[in-house]
């Protein structure tokens, strides 16, 4: 039996490459791994192996000869023996029938479907902070699953850089609540394998600027198993930390990374800014099967509000909240900037301007519905965030009204953003870079 | 006794059994008939992108497996395919991988780089380098979390063993004393850079010193003395003794991926390595000098084999392309 040696493609963008030198004759043995010639491809001179064991009996292009095409015809050999020839042979393939293989996908185990907020008539002194309500969160879930723990640095003994994990050490142990060396790529990748195993991390930054250091394993290791797995691994994980600009602490330490998250699929992302938002959201990232990137705000920690999210209680994600509903114009926001699109629409009132103020609560997925209905409603929107313009947050919703509302929008849709800066220390020059109510009130004015 | 002119530390070889000696004979063989299969389709234009081969490293997953038991799990980088036979996947589902088709082990959206078995403890399928040292130190996280006592093989390269996060790794994984075993296949080369270009010390066995953990090198190419290191250190790990590194000292015939002309190597070290310590042909010597089986039955053990290997490239061409509604799927756990 013979058979035919191709013209092999030695990388994914070659087409054709040049036959340079035959480095056996006619008659040869040649076996499975020798080099029989050398060919000139796209991108460099490369080796050409026998892929079979026999006797070359004939060479169908000579040395030298330039632009061969790929899988043409080079060569002929005589197999040895009872050898298979063809890579793929014209075989059976009625055997292979009815065997097929089958990928044995174990489903994963779905929790506890989001349960919508369940309003409860509680005392209005029942007030906690961001920072307790979070806290909270993290201790009803890790009672009502062993499988969740915390990670992070100074989240044990010193009980948490912004004590956000007070007490956990305390009730869970040392075995649940634990401290990590300083050293993000590490444990946020050690995390990542754990819940690839089963187990669920709470991952804490200290805050969100050091996920730098970890951007490769969120992104290319939580994110993306499920997808290039075809859904065998799933990475049930939850990376929270204080995100966005604090109080004069300079460039690197002062900077908001929603619209990064955002980008990437296969990420959830929430930016809570309320008590019970924190509470009801964090408790239903733990459960959620997917990795959630939390972005709390350090300047929000002690910020007291109402609490009615208890024990089995969630909020939904991916549903924005309508904070107050109005005629005239939307005001969209998240996280800390919530502040500004309040302060502002209070003044609009005074001037007879009835905003309606959404808070996104989540950022990926957003809720388009309550954007877009809004935006039905008042034909007039700004966005209002921390982060810089350029792709941001406020970007995105820009675009997905003028392709999903334009005939709806009386003018252009106005992002109020960070300025294109890095965050200057300087106390004047920092307060230029964030975003203000002044900001935000000559964007009305621009388009009222 | 590859790379090193230090000797292993250890050198009790142990002898296998003879129906060790014969499943490692085929075991091998069948990672090799495959990889050489996948790189036959490559040039056929069947298989693209990246596709790394193991042709030359068999005996070292091959050993390691011979030394755990079920339930250990195993991670490692895109030159994958080797530890997926190994570890008892299907050739068929692998080789419909590399095809990108749908019966695939990944549905045709991982390819050559990215499997996974949960059934068989195989976690991937890393292509970032360096990136399967915490994950796998995490599976073993996740086993000392549950008392399990199971042991994570954690598998990387010698150019891996340069990336921050191992070290960062080995800190965590003896402080916290987690069952890992720390598997560096040195095959002398990361892409074309050689070991000792890129390493300071490149005794990579010592690399865990400063953090307390040892290690030991092994020669890669024989399998007696993968599994008889492998067998002492899961052992070891499982009773408690955390974290131990084993060099693998090893040798990759081909280049680094598909595309690499491999310049930077003469052909002459190539071929003194694949003559004087091909892992097959010395399991093949023995076989036959101990007289466990034939020539004959050998060349049947390899008809089989091929047989299969062919069946599994007659699978994957067979195998439907993914449907188009699998690109929204698998994004998110719904
Ligand atoms: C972080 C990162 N940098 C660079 C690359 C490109 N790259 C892929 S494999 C490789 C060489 C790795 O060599 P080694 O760790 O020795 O493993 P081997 O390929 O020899 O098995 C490089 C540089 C990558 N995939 N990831
Ligand atoms: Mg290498």
């Amino acid at each position: 039996m013979s058979t035919k040696i191709l013209m092999p493609a030695m990388s994914p963008s070659m087409k054709t490459g040049s036959l340079t030198k035959w480095l056996v004759k006619v008659g040869d043995t040649v076996n499975s791994g020798d080099i029989i010639a050398e060919i000139e491809t796209d991108k460099a001179g490369m080796e050409v192996e026998s892929m079979y064991d026999g006797v070359l009996s004939q060479i169908l292009v000579s040395e030298g000869t330039e632009d061969v095409e790929i899988k043409t015809p080079i060569a002929i050999i005589e197999l040895d023996s009872e050898t298979v020839s063809e890579p793929i042979a014209v075989l059976d393939t009625e055997e292979l029938k009815g065997k097929l293989f089958t990928n044995k996908v174990k489903p994963v185990k779905k929790v506890a479907a989001n349960k919508k907020v369940i309003k409860k008539s509680l005392p209005d002194d029942n007030q906690f902070s961001v920072r307790e309500a979070l806290r909270d969160a993290m201790a009803e879930e890790m009672r009502l699953d062993k499988d969740v723990f915390v990670i992070g640095e100074e989240v044990a003994e010193y009980q948490g850089a912004y004590k956000v994990t007070q007490g956990l050490l305390d009730e869970f142990g040392k075995d649940r609540v634990i401290d990590t060396p300083i050293t993000e790529n590490g444990f946020a990748g050690i995390s990542i394998g754990a819940s690839f195993a089963g187990l669920k991390p709470i991952v804490e930054f200290m805050t969100f600027n050091f996920a730098l250091q970890a951007m490769d394993h969120i992104i290319n290791s939580a994110a993306k198993t499920l997808y290039m797995g075809g859904g065998q691994i799933n990475s049930q994980i939850v990376f929270r930390g204080p995100n966005g600009a604090a109080a004069r602490v300079g460039a690197q330490h002062s900077q908001d990374f929603s619209a990064w998250f955002s980008h990437i699929p296969g990420l959830i992302v929430i930016a809570p800014y309320t008590a019970n938002d924190s509470k009801g959201l964090l408790k239903a990232a733990i459960r959620n099967p997917n990795p959630v990137i939390f972005l709390e705000n350090e300047i929000l920690y002690n910020d007291k509000g109402v609490v009615d999210i208890t024990d089995q209680d969630i909020i939904e994600i991916g549903k924005a909240n309508i904070v107050k509903t109005g005629d005239d114009i939307t005001i969209i926001s998240f996280s800390i900037c919530m502040k500004l699109a309040i302060e502002a629409s209070e003044i609009l009132s005074n001037e007879g301007i009835d905003v309606e103020i959404i808070d996104l609560r989540t950022l990926k997925p957003l809720d388009k519905d309550t954007i877009i209905n809004s935006v039905k409603k008042t034909n007039k929107c700004i966005v209002v965030e921390q982060g810089w313009s350029q792709s941001g947050v406020a970007s995105e919703i820009s675009a997905i009204l003028m392709e999903e509302a334009f005939d709806y929008l009386d003018g252009p849709v106005c992002r109020v953003s960070g300025k294109d800066v890095p965050m200057p220390y300087a106390e004047n020059l920092e307060k230029l870079a964030l975003p203000t109510v002044e900001d935000i009130l000559n964007a009305v004015k621009k388009i009222i | 006794m590859l790379n090193s002119k230090k000797k292993s530390k250890k050198i009790n070889k142990i002898h296998l059994t003879n129906s060790d000696e014969v499943s490692a004979y085929t075991e091998m063989l069948k990672i090799r008939r495959f990889e050489e299969k996948a790189g036959q389709l490559y040039g056929m234009g069947k298989i693209g992108g990246f596709c790394h081969l193991y042709i030359g490293q068999e005996a070292v997953v091959v050993g390691l497996q011979m030394s755990i038991e079920k339930g250990d799990q195993l991670i490692t980088t895109y030159r994958d395919h080797g530890h997926m036979i190994a570890c008892g996947m299907d050739p068929k589902g692998v080789m419909a991988e590399l095809f990108g088709k749908s019966d695939g082990y990944s549905k045709g959206k991982g390819g050559s780089m990215h499997m996974f078995s949960k059934e068989m403890n195989f976690y991937g399928g890393h292509g970032i380098v360096g990136a399967s040292v915490p994950l796998g130190t995490g599976l073993a996280f996740a086993n000392k979390y549950r008392k399990n006592d199971r042991v994570a093989l954690t598998y990387f390269g010698d150019g891996a063993a340069n990336q921050g996060q191992v070290y960062e790794s080995f800190n965590m994984a003896k402080l916290w004393n987690l069952p890992c075993i720390y598997i560096i296949e040195n095959n002398r080369y990361a892409m074309g850079t050689s070991i000792q270009r890129s390493s300071a010390q490149s005794d990579l066995s010592q690399r865990g010193i400063s953090f307390g953990i040892e290690g030991e090198q092994v020669d890669g190419m024989d399998i007696s003395a993968v599994v008889e290191a492998g067998k002492r250190i899961v052992d070891r790990t499982r009773n408690g003794g955390g974290p131990y590194i084993l060099e693998m000292l090893t040798y990759r015939y081909r280049g680094h991926s598909m595309s690499d002309p491999a310049q930077y190597r003469t052909r002459d070290e190539v071929n003194e390595v694949r003559d004087h310590s091909d892992p097959i042909e010395s399991v093949k010597n023995r076989i036959l000098k101990k007289k466990i089986l034939s020539e004959v039955a050998l060349k049947d053990i390899d008809s089989v084999i091929k047989k299969q290997i062919l069946d599994a490239a007659v699978f994957a061409e067979n195998s439907p392309l993914p449907e188009e509604v699998e690109l929204w799927n698998d994004v998110y756990v719904k």
